[in-house]
């Protein structure tokens, strides 16, 4: 047992090690201070911007820095999707499979687009090489880097005064991926590969089968299917990019997509790394560190505590398991115990529990584990992470942004209530301001919430439910909250591949992922034209303990009162009718 | 317009340039130095033993009573074939909610079976990992209290020693990872394959 408390504490220290080097370090590329890949990476950095015509210092004013961004993203979105559409005349593709339907086509372009990498499909039997590497991975870089860029916009917004710019879009973007992913990425990849993960183009082999196998229709099967391909070098940027789409239909609970405890580790710390350590940027960067550590105690706290809940509820697994005690689900040194239905051997409890929590904290969306196979409470605390918008570390980029968006909030709610003029980080907050932060705020539960009431009431929904009862309902309502928060998980037994899940559910990726980022650069771009408040006896502190509490309470209010009922009919009524 | 325009063209420049470096200069890059450092790896883990070639990293389902048994497999041989269309097989998740009914009779039927082959282990209980599905469905590995469970049927029929089942169990036992992370788990195929004799090293 203490192994085990052990192992979840190193994980949770590993992540704060590594992310507060890496914090400043970004805070550099962001400003254009040199740092140590300078030299090497500058060429290049100069070479895309004379390709591009991009001058490198233009300040956009934040309409047009909103405008690149969502240009950018149309023109990658209709990139992707006529990659996947015509896959199967494009090459590299060994398997020889086809093209996808429309409607999966765009279901998983919105998805990787938006950086919620939902797949409504299993890659080894959908995708060829060239949509793989091309389509997806490219996505997993650049989606990411969006994220990244516009977080920077937001920052800028904070630190200048009197100014209409707040940077060029095409200069953050380019950086992030040379600087910040590309580097992280390729260190990774070789790491994955040196553990077991493929990184090849051969095609898809086979091996033997001890035991032959016979299959429904009376043939016997004497070999095993091993899928190949470029993996390692997609799974990096997956997990470092807050992406989560898997190589494998399983991922990364696919023994060739994370073959090894220390490939666990390496995927687990870089799903959380970036969002964690931009929190550290953000204070260094507005040069006041405590604001930063602030809004990162905020997000480690309500971490720590859904982690509780889930290793908990994982660890203590359920009476249907233990079968009266015929089935041995104690923690001892030779088994982890617990509810493994789901869950791999090498990982255990301690390992998935950690990443389930960390994956719908960071909206990656990977899993280790099989969440449609969690206990009722432990997929529940995954499942409110998501909904609170995504804002425990939430998406790199965008959990920041969207935490910046409920401090706004907090401050000026605590303003109400002690008489305080609402003010953030030195600048006023007035009406156009928190209308702003509101549509922030609410599109993540008005997109969960809208798309799975509408999908609740289809009929034909109903078949693609794979568990009966209330925890059907989870899984419909996981899916539209996965979606909701751009995480892109599933209770995986869902059918999501149908044209009416399919089209609904894009929409909502794509819904909350740009509504939120358009309304930040609007904030952006108005506190950068507003002058500096001095601190005053009226100043409420946003760096204190006080501060940090408020920041909980606000973003838990708004989550429990805007899904409490949902939740109440999915994984709360399966609770209490598994211990009746 | 004009600057719609002008974004439009910079969005499209930008994406052929990062399809390029990301999606295709990366890949290339990354697969280089993996085809050098870790040739196996990067080819997939498969090793030869007596005369077939075998999968280091995938699960197999196995029945027999002289073989370890490892997770239960959720087996499918419709989605995968090999050039000549003859099917393969391959492994998925469950899926199934552990709080409910129909996974409860399930693990309530694989625990009679799992009993049945093991007379001296009688009144003990199940390691979980034996009667559960992985999240992979295609986990190689169980964990050491699984493995331990079978040394007695393992011995009675094949005719080895407990103690000798136990050293071939020993040696293909892999630990923590620095000797913290993840769980200690035993490879079933390698095992298996050095059971049949097959594997001798």
């Amino acid at each position: 047992m203490t192994q085990t408390v052990l192992q979840y504490v190193l994980y949770l220290a590993v992540l704060v090690a590594l992310a507060v080097p890496l914090g400043t370090y970004m805070g550099k590329v962001m400003n254009g201070e040199r740092v140590f890949l300078t030299r090497l990476l500058a060429p290049c950095e100069n070479l895309v911007y004379r390709m591009m015509g991009v001058d490198r210092d233009e300040q956009m004013s934040w309409k047009k820095y909103a405008a690149s961004a969502v240009m950018f993203s149309v023109i990658c979105f209709i990139g992707l999707f006529l990659i996947l559409m015509c896959q199967g005349v494009l090459p590299l593709n060994p398997e020889e499979l086809p093209g996808l339907s429309w409607h999966l086509a765009f279901n998983t372009a919105a998805s990787f687009v938006t950086n919620t990498n939902w797949q409504a499909y299993s890659g080894e039997v959908t995708l060829s090489y060239l949509s793989q590497m091309a389509g997806l991975t490219v996505q997993n870089f650049v989606s990411a880097s969006v994220g990244i860029a516009v977080l920077f916009a937001l920052i800028r917004g904070f630190i200048k005064v009197k100014d209409k710019g707040i940077g060029s879009f095409w200069v953050d973007l380019t950086k992030t991926v040379l600087y910040i992913m590309l580097p992280l990425c390729l260190i990774l990849a070789v790491g994955l590969v040196s553990q077991g993960v493929p990184q090849n183009f051969s095609e898809y082999k086979e091996a033997a089968l001890l035991e032959p196998i016979t299959a429904d229709d009376g043939t016997v099967v004497t070999e095993q299917a091993v899928p190949l391909g470029p993996a390692a070098s997609q799974v990096a940027p997956k997990q470092a990019g807050t992406n989560g789409g898997g190589y494998y239909g399983v991922n990364s609970a696919h023994p060739m997509e994370n073959p090894t405890p220390f490939s666990n580790l390496l995927e687990m710390i870089s799903l959380l790394l970036i969002p964690a350590a931009l929190c550290f940027t953000f204070g260094r960067n507005i040069k006041d560190k405590k604001q930063g550590i602030a809004i990162f105690l905020a997000m480690f706290l309500m971490l720590c505590a859904f982690l509780a809940v889930t290793a908990v509820n994982e660890q203590l697994g359920t009476p249907q398991l233990s079968q009266n005690g015929a089935v041995n689900i104690e923690n001892t040194p030779e088994q982890s115990g617990g509810n493994m239905e789901g869950k791999e051997s090498r990982f255990g409890i301690a390992a998935s529990s950690t990443w389930a929590v960390f994956t719908t904290a960071a909206s990656n969306g990977s899993v280790n584990s099989m969440h449609d196979s969690y206990t009722p409470l432990g997929g529940l605390a995954t499942m409110l992470q998501m909904q609170l918008g995504e804002v425990v570390f939430g998406g790199v980029g965008c959990g920041l942004y969207g935490m910046i968006g409920f401090a706004i909030l907090t401050v000026f709610i605590a303003g109400l209530m002690v008489g305080r003029t609402p003010e953030y980080l030195g600048k006023k907050i007035e009406p156009f301001e928190m209308r702003m932060a509101t549509l922030v705020c609410l599109a993540t539960p008005l997109g969960i919430l809208v798309g799975s009431g509408i999908a609740a009431l289809i009929p034909e929904v109903a078949a693609s439910l794979n568990n009966p009862g209330a925890h059907g309902f989870s899984e419909l309502l996981y899916a539209y909250s996965s979606a909701g928060g751009n995480n892109g998980s599933a209770f995986a037994g869902f059918n999501a591949n149908t044209p009416f899940l399919n089209t609904s559910i894009g929409l909502v990726m794509l819904f909350v992922r740009f509504l939120p980022m358009i309304a930040t650069l609007a904030i952006a771009g108005s506190m950068a034209q507003k002058k500096k408040v001095a601190v005053s006896a009226g100043t409420l502190p946003t760096h204190n303990a006080l501060f940090v509490f408020l920041l909980i309470f606000v973003v838990l209010l708004i989550g429990a009162l805007s899904f409490f009922p949902a939740l109440a009919l999915g994984p709360v009524a399966e609770f209490f009718q598994m211990i009746s | 317009m004009n600057t719609l325009k002008a974004v439009t063209g910079k969005a499209l420049l930008c994406f052929l340039i990062f399809t390029v470096i990301t999606g295709l200069l990366y890949p290339a890059v990354v697969t280089g130095i993996s085809k050098t450092l870790f040739p196996y790896q990067a080819g997939g883990s498969l090793f030869e033993a007596g005369g077939k070639t075998y999968s280091a990293l995938l699960g197999q389902e196995y029945k027999e009573m002289d073989h370890m048994w490892g997770r239960i497999m959720n087996v499918d041989t419709g989605s995968m074939t090999d050039d000549e269309g003859n099917p393969l097989m391959y492994g998925w998740a469950s899926n199934k909610t552990p709080a409910g009914e129909e996974l409860e009779s399930l693990i309530a039927e694989r625990v009679e079976r799992i009993r049945e082959a093991h007379p001296d282990q009688a009144g003990e209980p199940i390691p979980v990992d034996l009667v559960t599905c992985s999240g992979s469905g295609l986990d190689p590995e169980i964990s050491v209290a699984a493995a331990e469970y079978q040394i007695g049927r393992l011995a009675e029929h094949t005719g080895r020693s407990e103690e000798e089942i136990g050293e071939i169990i020993d040696k293909y036992t892999t630990g923590r990872f620095l000797g913290v992370f993840g769980e200690a788990r035993v490879n079933v195929l390698k095992v298996n394959l050095a059971l049949d004799g097959v594997l001798e090293d």
